[in-house]
């Protein structure tokens, strides 16, 4: 069932619903099969392959297409573009935004996930063990997830706001002056990220809480009866047998961190400047966030994210591979 | 001892929730505090004198929206079922060659970040005359959750009783007869969590929305909010009401449905 653990996630920060954990070998039975069998497959698989054709390769393959011609709208109705090979790319590498925008996206999803990872781990074994209200105080944590992303992330503009936010007023209880959370560019990209750490908390909590549950256990009573204490159980027990489910947890938060783009967008812009501008949203700005659309560099841009998550993606079929194995 | 020991987690589990959901909650206060009490030095805390001034904007002028939400949320969960329901039942029970190609094709493609589709799909939809039109916003919609239901109807239909579907052949069932009066009821809840989770991508999509339907005359409700902070900063009473309507699907969902979220999940998951 490891496909179930990947893929109940999804959205914008990193997002997933409920899952479950380590993985069987899915145990196909082997038997003789009428003819019929192959090419019945064949019939139900077939709108799911002409669909990824349509609505994967086809869009993929135009966005390589975008990428090593220079297009703009003109060109784009008319389809005349002229064919430019890689300087999009050497464009995209030698311009002045790319360093940062690297380093953006760097921070932005190692501080999100390390910071998701630890809340969502200590809160699933906070949960669990059953404790009174336990089972609907879990089912509430799940509400940021649902949220659509616009409204979380409007409503985090708002508390974060430099002169009627909440946070700021709350601080200026302590004699904290004014931050100026969005507006100034030391502190946008720290508050993009708290904002999507927020957001990912659930999924992390969610999958590793399912993984918890696969922990039996009696070997924590052995354990208790050895003497050992809630946190010596924690790094003796817990965490190496969560390891597999951990490890699936932080890779599949690390690709949907990468592609964000709601979250910033709609709280900075990626700006002031270019301080809180992603390789996703430097993408998303070139091509759709300015009066000037600029596909050909928004799409190499694209194009190198998605080499990053084939890169990811083989690292997970290894994780999956080595996980079945055993 | 073990009573008192648990009460106390209780009352931490409450404090956690109050954290965790404090911006949820501030959402649903601003949304009922009045024009005048908004730059209030300090904020209001609290809605003592509640108002649904911002309600009554928001309804007034984003019923359309969330209507063209709705639409889309349902078309984008038909679609969805439609491709992925079959194309499940034909990796994990008809042994579809090449099906674990396929499934890792699927994993990848739900990496594939989502802007690079929307321009890929602009580029299709300028030339094919599909922008600003509801039913291209459905079909971009539903590549994020089309990957996922197959993914998901694989991983519950191949923990099915083989001796069902023999019992089924025995009885002269063809692969579709089996397929509509024996596996889909069976995976009525895989259904609903692939259904669940098509709806809510589809109602809270905002790049397909922003960058496919930028000037359509129907509008789902993300983009009109993303207008609305665009054009009208001061009403944020405004704005945050129609964030907690457009939370509603959200929330009901959360109510209602998380058994069946639950059960989906670990129906899938008691397969060896």
């Amino acid at each position: 069932m490891t496909t179930l653990a990947e893929t109940k996630a999804g959205r914008g920060s990193t997002g997933g619903a409920g899952s479950d954990v380590p993985p069987a070998p899915p145990e196909k039975l082997r038997r003789r099969r009428p003819h019929g069998t192959r090419w019945a497959a064949i019939g139900f698989a077939a709108p799911l392959l002409v669909y990824l054709v349509l609505f994967y390769v086809y869009p993929l393959w135009r966005n390589i297409d975008l990428s090593i011609h220079d297009y703009n709208i003109r060109a784009f109705v008319q389809g005349d573009a002229d064919f430019v090979g890689w300087q999009n790319y050497v464009e995209i590498f030698s311009s002045s935004i790319f360093a940062q925008a690297l380093a953006n996206t760097a921070f932005f999803t190692i501080v999100s996930i390390a910071f998701q990872f630890a809340l969502g781990l200590a809160l699933a074994v906070f949960f669990r063990n059953y404790f009174p209200l336990s089972a609907p105080l879990r089912a509430l944590f799940l509400m940021p997830w649902l949220l659509p992303l616009i409204v979380s992330a409007s409503t985090w503009s708002w508390m974060l706001n430099s002169e009627n936010g909440i946070v700021n007023s709350f601080l200026e209880a302590f004699g904290v002056g004014q931050i100026n959370w969005l507006t100034s560019p030391e502190t946008a990209l720290l508050s993009v990220t708290l904002a999507n750490i927020w957001l990912g908390i659930p999924f992390c909590l969610v999958i590793l809480y399912s993984g918890l549950q696969n922990i039996p256990e009696d070997v924590y009573e052995a354990a208790s009866l050895d003497g050992a204490g809630a946190w010596r159980q924690f790094w003796s027990i817990t965490f190496p047998l969560l390891r597999p489910v951990s490890a699936i947890t932080l890779l599949l938060g690390l690709v949907y961190t990468l592609k964000v783009v709601d979250v910033i967008w709609v709280m900075t812009a990626g700006g002031p400047g270019s301080s809180t501008t992603t390789l996703a949203i430097w993408s998303y700005r070139e091509a759709f966030g300015t009066g000037q659309p600029d596909f050909s560099p928004a799409a190499a841009v694209g194009n190198i994210l998605i080499l990053v998550a084939l890169l990811f993606g083989v690292i997970h079929l290894q994780l999956q591979r080595r996980q079945e194995a055993r | 001892m073990t009573t008192r020991r648990a009460w106390w987690k209780t009352v931490l589990g409450l404090v956690f929730t109050g954290i965790m959901l404090f911006p949820v909650y501030w959402m649903f206060n601003v949304s009922l505090t009045q024009t005048s009490d908004l730059r209030a030095s300090p904020p209001h805390w609290f809605p003592w004198a509640p108002t649904f001034e911002g309600y009554a904007t928001a309804l007034d002028q984003q019923l359309p929206a969330l209507g063209t939400s709705l639409l889309i949320g349902l078309s984008t969960v038909v679609l969805t079922v439609l491709i992925a329901a079959p194309a499940g039942y034909a990796i994990a029970l008809l042994n579809l060659r090449g099906g674990k190609v396929l499934s890792f094709g699927l994993i990848v493609a739900q990496m594939i970040p989502a802007v690079v589709m929307a321009m890929g799909f602009y580029a299709i939809y300028v030339r094919l005359d599909l922008l600003n039109t509801v039913g291209g916003l459905i079909l971009a919609n539903s590549t994020v959750a089309v990957p996922f239901g197959v993914l998901l109807y694989t991983a519950f239909m191949s923990g099915m009783p083989k001796e069902l579907l023999q019992a089924a052949r025995v009885d002269g069932a063809g692969a579709w007869r089996t397929f509509i009066s024996v596996v889909m009821p069976i995976s009525r809840n895989s259904t609903i969590t692939v259904a669940l989770f098509a709806f809510l991508w589809a109602w809270a999509d905002f790049i397909f929305a922003s960058t496919l339907n930028r000037s359509g005359g129907m509008i789902p409700i993300t983009l009109s909010i993303y207008q609305y902070i665009g054009n009208n900063t001061t009403q944020w009473n405004a704005i945050m009401a129609t964030a907690v309507v457009a939370s509603i699907p959200a929330t009901v969902l959360l109510v209602l449905a998380q058994r069946y979220v639950a059960a989906g999940v670990t129906a899938g998951s008691v397969k060896d």
